[in-house]
């Protein structure tokens, strides 16, 4: 069914998809880090960053624009959370401005700290985006197991990951089966048969992990998931870590 | 060769813990190098009896897999030692790649890489799927998937075979598919199976169970005689005459 919101880039082929999980891991964790620490105002370390991160999209042979309206996702979530901090921070010294509305007034620390935060989130959630597009989901988990994240972290993810499929599946199943049997097409008047969905599914969910649980016993599993492992990490990766210094560089000689 | 037991039960029963009762007092016997059909309604115990072949129900009764008692102790032997496939593949196959899956049983008995890996292709290529290492579960239809399942048992050398519907929810192409494959493997079989295609190609023993109890067990031909017993139980006996009369002609030119 509609399982393309996860894997649609990761199984493309180009030099990034190719290096091993790690190096991305390390060298898309060093950019968010970098975009968080810079101040706000460091506007050309925010275009260096935009910048490198554009050119890996394109050296992945990705689509810049569908990745882009990717991120346009978040903006909804982080404009209910920072649309009203220039409106409700008060300036000590004068530099706001009064749009004379009822006494509305626009802060200009409030709107360093809207810049602030919509640039550091959208340069956070890019890299992420990028991360995904570019390594299919079990090396992401194998990576991120190699780098020390502890086992129950990894099997839970590899678990989500493996069965968000069949859990999605399922919930449009039902929501078929709701939809051919309603004809009310109002919300509100199905928020008890929404209430029953979402138990319903969280019942199955429930009965399946119990069968998975035994079907993992029932080929010897006894606490511990094999571990099966990564392969080589070769000058390709040294080199494209070597974007972590430079990234250093910039940061702390520009900023 | 009759004298080899490889599963004895004796006045097995097993309540589930809201009070229902699913078996009661069931007796059975399979000896190495048969295959049994069990067969009966849907809520006869079936999977419920197929779930005591590994220790994935403990009841109360005597069970003995290939000489070993179904004890706390020996689970990890009979495990070894009994590949049971579930009805629903999804629940079978929990990682995140095929290759991953088929490697879980065989890891975890302990095998080194290089032995994992030959397992692993040879399971594969059983079941007609070879290059399918990488691919992930739910990018398989319902018919690779029951296979890939089936793989997994496969790659762990069981010697006992224990099959829960396995051509439940497959084409006929798809089931047809499999069957083939499950023929070619040499292990004792258990089959759970509402097909009675299936069955008579593949078994030569048919166990009927209805309510929990054991009702009838006979050799597949004696079956296809007993008109009587195939109407009791929903089947269409002339239907099922004409299929195996059919094969029978078949196979004589």
């Amino acid at each position: 069914m509609r399982h393309e919101f996860l894997d649609h880039h990761s199984g493309l082929e180009s030099p990034i998809h190719h290096l091993d999980p790690r190096a991305k891991i390390l060298v898309f964790f060093a950019f968010i880090l970098i975009g968080v620490s810079t101040p706000p105002h460091g506007f050309v370390i925010f275009i260096l960053l935009a910048g490198g991160l554009i050119s890996i999209t394109r050296m992945a042979r990705l689509p810049l624009f569908h990745l882009v309206k990717k991120l346009l996702l978040i903006l909804p979530f982080l404009l209910v959370i920072t649309a009203s901090i220039p409106f409700m921070k008060k300036d000590t010294v004068a530099g706001g401005y009064n749009l004379g509305l009822g006494g509305l007034s626009l802060s200009r620390s409030g709107l360093w700290i809207l810049w602030n935060v919509v640039v550091k989130s959208c340069l956070g959630v890019f890299c992420i985006i990028l991360l995904y597009s570019t390594t299919p989901f079990p090396h992401l988990v194998k990576g991120l197991e190699k780098l020390g994240v502890p086992k129950v972290f990894t099997l839970l993810l590899s678990f989500m990951y493996r069965y968000s499929f069949l859990l999605v599946d399922e919930m449009h199943r039902m929501k078929r089966a709701r939809d051919s049997r309603s004809f009310s097409r109002r919300w509100f008047w199905q928020l008890k048969t929404i209430g029953h969905m979402i138990g319903t599914l969280f019942l199955r969910s429930f009965c399946r992990a119990e069968r998975v649980y035994v079907a993992m016993l029932s080929r010897g599993y006894h606490g511990a998931m094999p571990g099966v492992s990564l392969e080589r990490f070769g000058s390709g990766e040294y080199l494209f870590i070597a974007i972590v210094p430079v990234l250093l560089f910039l940061r702390f000689f520009l900023g | 060769m009759k004298s080899d037991k490889v599963i004895e039960i004796d006045h097995l029963s097993y309540d589930y813990p809201d009070g229902t009762s699913a078996l009661r007092e069931v007796q059975l016997e399979v000896f190495r190098g048969e295959s049994v059909a069990i067969l009966g309604p849907n809520g006869a115990g079936k999977s419920t009896l197929l779930y005591h072949f590994n220790g994935t129900l403990i009841g109360n009764g005597k069970v003995t897999i290939l000489g070993l008692p179904l004890l706390k102790e020996n689970l990890k032997e009979i495990r070894r030692k009994v590949g049971l496939v579930f009805q629903n593949p999804d629940d079978q196959l929990f990682c995140p790649t095929v290759y991953d899956d088929v490697a879980f049983g065989p890891l975890n008995m302990g095998l080194d890489l290089e032995k994992v890996r030959y397992r692993v292709e040879r399971a594969l290529k059983m079941v007609g799927l070879q290059g399918f290492e990488r691919r992930s579960a739910h990018h398989l239809s319902e018919g690779e998937k029951k296979r890939v399942a089936l793989a997994t048992v496969l790659a762990m050398d069981s010697e006992i075979l224990a099959l829960d519907e396995p051509t439940d929810n497959l084409d006929p192409a798809g089931s047809q598919a499999l069957i083939e494959r499950i023929r070619q493997t040499s292990q004792t079989k258990v089959i759970i199976t509402h097909h009675l295609a299936l069955a008579i190609d593949l078994c030569n023993r048919a166990v009927f169970l209805q309510a929990g109890r054991k009702v009838e067990d006979l050799p597949m031909e004696r079956l296809l005689e007993n008109r009587a017993l195939l109407e009791r139980f929903g089947f269409d006996a002339d239907f099922i005459h004409w299929i195996y009369e059919r094969k029978r002609k078949i196979k004589k030119n």
